[in-house]
């Protein structure tokens, strides 16, 4: 026996629902090295995520769509993806305002390995965030209480303690797209971090890293970081203080 | 659609059953060629020289640009005559001379990162970069020695 009150519950919830065509990259080495695109149509809420839309793909209609998010809320940075041209968190972005009128590309970040689907080799990007020293350096004992810091020193960098790690930065830069040698923006914002951290004693030592031939200097001045940050930090000015004080610290 | 991504480079082929994907070389490999630090290095005096020469090509070029095409006539006035009277003068000399050294290197080096960054064979860049190098010392070289060697009474 039908409820009718139940189904108008349903007709209103599903009432604003709309069709959009999710264009994503597909790339499986177990089946072939080409990649294809595949088009998938779900109905949605467009108020609803693009990382939503992908678990509706993934667990209504292709199994093996293959993706990282642990989160689902822009804290872990897994989901960093590249979404109509533009690199982006899919559990950050809201489907009524990427334009769901036309097929929404989704593909891999670039500049990465892909190993599948939506999934790339993060590791040179952490061997870049490993090799500028990503971590409080100190000489002497160990204080018996809390390293203490201004409120106005704590400020100087506040802005570079944002970064989640999502590589949607590092892998929108043109630089770092042609060899992965570069150490791309994000190695360089958690630098920043300590270089210009009161507590830190090791600046100097991550400077001469980041003056190397594949170091700040490779930077064009693009400004794709920064637009990439889903966590809108000032990636580029982050870079020109770096450069700024490679300079000033010389000279 | 499907884009073929099987593009080898350097004659390296990217795929094997344990990569099946193009791979990409780890960044930050220590190799011998790692500088060790210290001071300064080329990337940052080549930095540093852009900006620098960029500001000083403003002056240069701008007023090159209006001497020549704007004030007193526009092209029109150009000429022999006009060449051989700016270049009786040591200052003009100096100004040419500087605006194309500076010019010469900032526009070479400006390129020679194009190629750094675009260039996707090792072998592509490096016969790349020897082309812009032999075209720069061949314009300079060449235009060096035609400010100071310059006779206006030729026939
Ligand atoms: C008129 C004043 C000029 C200024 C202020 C200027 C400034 C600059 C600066 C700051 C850069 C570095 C960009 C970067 O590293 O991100 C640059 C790059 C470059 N410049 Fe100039 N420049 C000037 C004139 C010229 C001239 C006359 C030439 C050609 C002979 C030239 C050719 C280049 C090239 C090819 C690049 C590389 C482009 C790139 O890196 O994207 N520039 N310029
Ligand atoms: S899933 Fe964690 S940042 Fe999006």
């Amino acid at each position: 026996m039908a409820t009718p009150v139940m189904d108008k519950a349903q007709a209103t919830a599903t009432a604003d629902y709309i069709t959009a065509t999710f264009r994503i990259r597909r790339f499986n080495p177990e089946e072939s090295d080409a990649v294809i695109w595949e088009d998938f149509q779900i109905t949605i809420d467009p108020k609803e995520r693009v990382l939503d839309a992908l678990h509706k793909i993934k667990w209504d209609t292709d199994g093996t769509l293959t993706f990282r998010r642990s989160c689902a809320h822009g804290i872990c940075g897994s989901d960093a993806m590249r979404i109509n041209g533009r690199n982006r968190l899919a559990c950050k972005t809201l489907i009524k305002d990427i334009n769901p009128d036309k097929p929404i590309t989704v593909e891999p970040i670039k500049g990465l390995t892909v190993l599948k689907d939506l999934v790339v080799d993060m590791e040179p990007f952490f061997q870049a965030f490993r090799d500028v020293m990503p971590f409080l350096v100190t000489e002497g004992n160990e204080p018996t209480r809390e390293r203490l810091q201004s409120a106005e020193d704590r400020e100087r960098f506040d802005d570079t303690t944002k970064c989640i790690l999502c590589a949607a930065c590092t892998s929108s830069c043109p630089v770092f797209w042609n060899d992965g040698q570069y150490f791309g923006p994000a190695a360089i914002v958690n630098a920043h971090r300590f270089i210009f951290d009161s507590r830190d004693e090791a600046g100097e030592q991550r400077l001469e890293i980041l003056n190397d031939k594949d170091g700040v200097w490779r930077c064009r001045t693009t400004f794709n970081c920064t637009d990439a940050c889903p966590r809108g930090i000032e990636v580029t000015k982050a870079i020109q203080e770096v450069k700024r004080a490679l300079i000033t610290r010389r000279f | 659609m499907s884009t073929d991504t099987s593009g080898a480079i350097d004659g390296v082929t990217l795929y094997d059953v344990d990569n099946p994907a193009p791979v990409i070389e780890p960044p930050r490999k220590r190799t011998k060629k790692t500088p060790k630090g210290g001071g300064t290095n080329f990337e940052m005096i080549a930095w540093l020289f852009m900006r620098l020469s960029g500001i000083v090509l403003v002056v240069l070029v701008i007023g090159h640009l209006l001497i020549q095409l704007v004030l007193d006539g526009g092209v029109s006035k150009i000429g022999f005559a006009f060449v051989a009277g700016r270049w009786a003068s040591p200052w003009w000399q100096t100004w040419d001379l500087v605006m194309l050294w500076l010019a010469m290197l900032h526009g070479a080096n400006g390129l020679r990162t194009v190629i750094n960054d675009y260039a996707e064979r090792d072998n592509t860049r490096f016969w790349l970069k020897m082309l812009l190098y032999t075209a720069t010392v061949f314009t300079i070289l060449l235009g060096t020695l035609v400010i100071f060697t310059f006779d206006p009474n030729i026939s």
